[in-house]
């Protein structure tokens, strides 16, 4: 069975792609049903994916060795690509990650989207998008992993957009869509260059040749290629300065957001670039670059989820700052580290979305943190597993995001690159104070009159529990003293690394400071009075960060004055001047030129004669000064 | 199957099925409708036939029909398809079937109506299956004459009049055929001269074409370019396309921007670029500049419409920018490129103007800033819109992005940088076509639309048959590839060989 599975992974994409075919085309009147197909799908390929780990898992070849199925898909000339499955313990990982993470997502919408008009659309599309992320994640081939990238963004469209009645949801699913576009475009430079280069995309070739890159081209054009290849990842993995799309994100449905937010879409980035680390590792300049753009990016949305009162934004700039982190461990050279964060983020994040939805939907959409309070009470079983979660993403051990946080801190000192660690270690205090912010805020202190919370039905708290228990164990696969995460994932060789209890008991200590900052602030403090008049004091700081330090605004302008702008003075060129004065110019001469000539036929022959007579006088008396004699016998009509 | 004339069988379904209409009272609309759709079912099977059972491992001309028709000329009746022309066969005959059911609620004069789209859809066919230069050029212009009827009296007037637009489209492409008449003329005297006798095969003026010094293949190649290039709306050459397409009724726009100005490109490849390579090679930097020219300023151009149809028309130019470029690139890839986008983006043309047709049947405009949320009262128009607006913006996965694909690699190999800013039409696609999306599918439903009936019955056929198209080409590229790859590779070994024995004298 183990066997079977492991030579067969592609039924796990497979598998949710016939629930999406199944739906559109069979059971869409039936939401129940459809419900059923899509969870059954994802849980059937969560099955094969589990067995098909196991199988990677206990056999230490596949760690040198990935197992890739492949064959042709077209052939263009000399242009060959291939489509395929590659499974090693990277990929491994994710299959089962995001076959759990989905399922249980999937179980808790059957509860979340009960009596919605779209049920069954809904679930086909989700169907598709677990399909889509299963097949970018076993791609064996860079063009086909462009397609499934392509198609999960095509699928976050489709998703965030679901309401398709509302304005704000129909906006944020063409931003998510158009500004993923233009880091496609850098990606898909990145992807023709080295196929242009290289002659191969199949990645265990182009591994291999971009080893001994110097055969092929220079460290120049390598180092640009690295820096196309990375700006996908920039736009899906929401980095700095392509991060607005995901905190619009969250106009979809609430378990889409989870879905975006934890197990698929935005670390498809990070996946990407892990698994380029081959080209990425050629080139110092463009690891640099992924870590800056990774640190900067997980300080600078941590610094605007601060002051966010919506609950699914606050998450959201989360994801964004966690992202940041997972891409600084990848730039300081550590997939082992980036893929623990991935991992055990997968698990809370979906935790925290799933728990902000189970509140939404018991307050009716009501989001701003500020307006509830005291919810743990009517609602516990939502509380404590957001609680757990809330721990885990302080980095309280022995929680997940405790020892995956670690790992990244670690890396990043070890590199030597201190600048980039103390930007690690401020966000990680951030983070927790944000975090707790929430939590506090919207769970704890006193309940408000106008709410009436209830706590959601067992197939939404079901899989709360179950994240949460995952949350809470899922790290310690890659406790420093048992590293068994970087035994198997790693890029190079196995990862070992001492641990180092200075760091360790660091970061524990900055996580508590910044819970107990937010404690202070918004739970100790009845009246938040301290709260405001800090957000008076700093009130320029204050608004920067509440305003997103307004980018969305600086590319909305861009968009509407510059693109569009041009668009109108290239259609106005085209209708005046090509069309005006070329085309329509050219046919008005044409049509002048005959009404012209049509004046001179006036059908009187005296006119004619007339025009006759003047003509034959005007050749004579050309030709009188050129040759006088045939002028002469012109006139006289060639008497001699 | 050896003997039967399957090639001439494609042709005059169409025919036979105008000739019938002819013995129908005028006021029989469905049986009328029945029939066209019947010609254009049987053609479509036929060309299914022929593309699944043309045998690729021998490759070159199959099916071949060859009768001697004027012999003072060297003009016969030669029909052959390979791996370029069956694609465009097959996409003839998918689209105009679709575009029959398209036409399904034309009730004015439907006879006529029919009886000029058979004879176009034959023209359009014509053209794809010749391998005679005369015969070419007669179905050439035999495809002109219904486009100008049929825009003038079932076409619809917006920014221009339906007759500025008819009228437009049928001088400018007689213009363009004008120049290129001229080059044909000049090219089959002077192969007269080098062969010694005359013969206006395609096989043969390939062959007389080696001799042609390289002066007369520049010029040459120079006038089929503006002939051509004007046909597949190159840039600055195509301002008859906007207005034109918009100007024109569903079925019109349909044929014209899926398959008609195709001819433009299938020219180039089949028969400018196999006669005249050097002159090819002359000229394809400068192909390659107005592709690229072409591909952003449309764009942008599309960028700036409000009216669905100009949407579709601007964006078709900028297509066919892709496929200029992608000749203009010179090589294998290249080729495989350009006559694979010509197939992917007729068949999303083709539903693009088909699910518009519908839309402004329903609701009597097509003015974006008059529509919003259709998605809730028409589920299924939704459905073909985003699945042709997909195509249109090249998602992996539909017919269209495999071949943008191996345009750019073809493109990025040759001009590097230049191609860049081609390249970069894909973020301006993506702007403009889920700008009208969401402008016309999503967002608050409108209550004047709420009696709108979705598409169904005979309705949805375009859809389910473009649909599938887009779909199963996307998630198969192989199917279209190898036919293409098999019939790109003869032209471009052919086009080499002739270059080398150039670089030798």
């Amino acid at each position: 069975m183990v066997e079977f599975a492991l030579h067969n992974a592609w039924l796990v994409p497979l598998l949710p792609a016939l629930s999406f075919v199944i739906i559109i085309f069979l059971t869409k009147p039936w939401p129940t049903l459809s419900g059923l197909v899509t969870v059954g799908g994802m849980l059937t390929s969560c099955f094969f994916a589990s067995l098909a780990a196991y199988g990677v898992f206990t056999n230490h070849k596949y760690a040198e060795e990935p197992l890739v199925y492949a064959t042709r898909w077209f052939t263009a000339g000399e242009l060959n690509i291939d489509v395929g499955i590659q499974l090693d313990p990277t990929s491994a990982m994710m299959i089962f990650m995001v076959t759990l993470v989905a399922s249980l997502i999937f179980i808790y919408a059957t509860g979340y989207m009960k009596g919605d008009p779209g049920y069954s659309v809904f679930f086909s599309y989700l169907a598709l998008f677990g399909s889509s992320m299963l097949l970018l994640v076993l791609s064996s081939n860079l063009l086909q992993m462009f397609v499934a990238w392509e198609l999960v963004g095509l699928c976050s469209y489709l998703l965030i957009g679901f309401y398709t009645h509302k304005i704000s949801a129909r906006e944020a699913a063409k931003k998510a869509f158009v500004t993923c576009r233009v880091a496609d475009f850098g990606l898909l430079l990145g992807i023709l260059s080295l196929q242009i280069i290289f002659g191969t995309l199949n990645l265990t070739e182009l591994a291999e040749k971009i080893h001994n890159f110097d055969q092929y081209t220079t460290i120049g054009m390598m180092t640009l290629m690295a820096v196309l290849v990375f700006i996908g990842p920039i736009g899906k993995s929401g980095q700095f300065p392509l991060h607005v799309w995901l905190p619009d994100a969250m106009e979809g449905p609430t378990p889409v957001s989870a879905l975006i937010h934890a197990a698929t879409m935005v670390v498809a980035g990070v996946y990407l670039v892990g698994r380029m680390m081959f080209l990425f590792h050629e080139v110092p300049s463009a690891m640099e670059l992924v870590a800056i753009t990774g640190a900067f990016t997980a300080m600078f949305a941590a610094a605007i989820a601060i002051t966010q009162r919506e609950i699914k934004r606050i998450l959201a700039y989360s994801t964004v700052s966690q992202l940041g982190y997972m891409m600084l461990a990848l730039g300081v050279g550590s997939l082992t580290a980036s893929m623990f964060h991935l991992w055990t983020h997968a698990f809370f994040k979906a935790l925290m979305f799933l728990g902000a939805g189970s509140v939404l939907h018991a307050l009716h959409d009501r989001a701003d943190v500020w307006k509830m309070g005291g919810l743990i009470k009517k609602m516990p079983i939502t509380g404590y597993t957001f609680m757990v979660g809330c721990l885990a993403i302080a980095g309280v051990p022995p929680f997940a995001g405790f020892w995956s946080k670690d790992e990244i801190l670690l890396a990043a000192f070890d590199n030597g690159n201190y600048v980039l660690f103390t930007m690690a270690a401020i966000t990680a205090f951030m983070t927790a104070f944000y975090m707790w912010r929430l939590f506090f805020l919207a769970f704890m202190g006193e309940e408000k009159a106008e709410n009436h919370p209830h706590e959601s039905p067992w197939n939404m708290t079901v899989p709360l529990i179950i994240l949460a228990f995952f949350a809470t164990v899922g790290g310690l696969v890659g406790t420093p003293w048992a590293p068994v995460w970087g035994e198997w994932i790693f890029y190079g060789h196995p990862h070992h690394v001492e641990p180092n209890y200075v760091i360790m008991i660091g970061s524990v200590v900055i996580g508590l400071a910044g819970i107990y900052l937010a404690y202070t602030l918004y739970l100790a403090d009845k009246e938040k009075a301290r709260a405001h008049a800090l957000a008076k004091q700093f009130s320029f700081l204050h608004s920067l960060s509440f305003n997103k330090f307004y980018i969305d605004e600086i590319y909305l302008w861009f968009n509407h004055t510059i693109v569009d702008g041009s668009a109108k003075l290239f259609y106005l060129f085209d209708i005046y001047v090509v069309d005006g004065i070329l085309i329509n110019g050219l046919a008005a001469f044409t049509r002048l030129s005959g009404e012209g000539l049509r004046v001179a036929q006036t059908g009187r022959l005296q006119n004619y004669a007339l025009v006759f007579f003047l003509g034959v006088l005007a050749l004579a008396v050309v030709l009188a000064f050129t040759d006088p004699a045939t002028a002469f016998g012109l006139v006289t009509g060639g008497a001699k | 199957m050896d003997g039967f004339p399957f090639l001439t069988a494609i042709l005059l379904a169409p025919v036979a099925a105008a000739l019938i209409m002819v013995f129908i009272p005028r006021d029989e609309g469905k049986l009328i409708k029945c029939i066209a759709a019947m010609g254009t079912f049987v053609s479509l099977a036929l060309s299914l036939y022929v593309y699944f059972s043309y045998d690729m491992s021998i490759g070159g001309l199959q099916f071949v029909e060859q009768i001697p028709w004027i012999r003072d000329l060297g003009v016969s009746w030669f029909m052959a398809v390979d791996g370029i022309s069956l694609p465009m066969l097959l996409l003839t005959n998918l689209i105009g079937f679709a575009a029959v059911f398209a036409s399904w609620n034309v009730n004015n004069r439907p006879r006529e109506f029919f009886i000029l789209f058979m004879l176009l859809i034959t023209g359009v066919m014509g053209t794809f299956i010749a391998h005679d230069l005369f015969i070419f050029l007669l179905f050439y212009e035999v495809v002109v004459i219904p486009i100008y009827i049929m825009v003038i009296i079932w076409g619809s007037s917006k920014r221009v009049t339906k007759e500025y637009a008819g009228m437009k489209l049928t001088i400018y492409l007689l213009i363009g055929s004008a120049f290129l008449l001229v080059g044909v003329i000049a090219m089959f005297m002077k192969s007269v001269g080098i062969l010694g006798h005359p013969d206006m095969s395609f096989t043969a003026l390939a062959e007389a074409g080696k001799q042609l010094s390289a002066f007369d293949q520049k010029w040459l190649f120079g006038l089929m370019l503006f002939g051509f290039g004007s046909l597949i709306s190159m840039w600055p050459f195509h301002s008859w396309s906007p207005d034109g397409y918009a100007g024109a009724p569903t079925a019109v726009s349909m044929i014209h921007a899926g398959v008609l100005k195709k001819i433009g490109g299938y020219g180039l490849v089949k028969i400018a670029l196999v006669f005249l390579p050097i002159g090819a090679k002359f000229w394809a930097p400068v192909m390659a500049v107005l592709g690229i020219a072409g591909v952003t300023y449309a764009a942008f151009g599309a960028l700036a419409q409000k009216d669905l149809k100009y949407i579709v028309g601007y964006s078709s130019v900028s297509h066919m920018g892709y496929v200029m470029l992608a000749i203009g690139s010179f090589n294998l890839i290249g080729i495989n490129g350009a006559v694979a986008n010509m197939f992917g983006h007729g068949v999303m043309a083709a539903l693009f103007f088909s699910t518009i047709g519908f839309i402004y049947e329903k609701t009597h405009t097509r003015w974006i800033p008059d529509m919003g949320g259709l998605a809730r009262q028409t589920p299924r128009l939704a459905v073909a819109f985003m699945l042709a607006a997909m195509a249109s913006l090249g998602l992996p996965g539909l017919v269209t992005f495999i071949p943008e694909f191996t345009i750019f690699v073809a493109a990025f190999q040759v001009y590097g940088g230049l191609a860049v800013i081609g390249i970069a039409g894909i973020i301006l696609t993506a702007l403009y076509v889920l700008r009208a999306g969401a402008n016309t599918l999503f967002g608050p439903p409108r209550d004047e639309y709420n009696h709108l009936e979705d598409i169904r019955g005979p309705e949805m056929v375009p859809l389910v048959v473009l649909g599938t198209v887009l779909v199963v080409g996307g998630l198969l590229p192989s199917l279209l590839f190898d036919m293409i790859n098999s019939g790109a590779k003869d032209i471009m070994t052919h086009v080499e060989g002739v270059l080398k024995i150039g670089g030798v004298l």
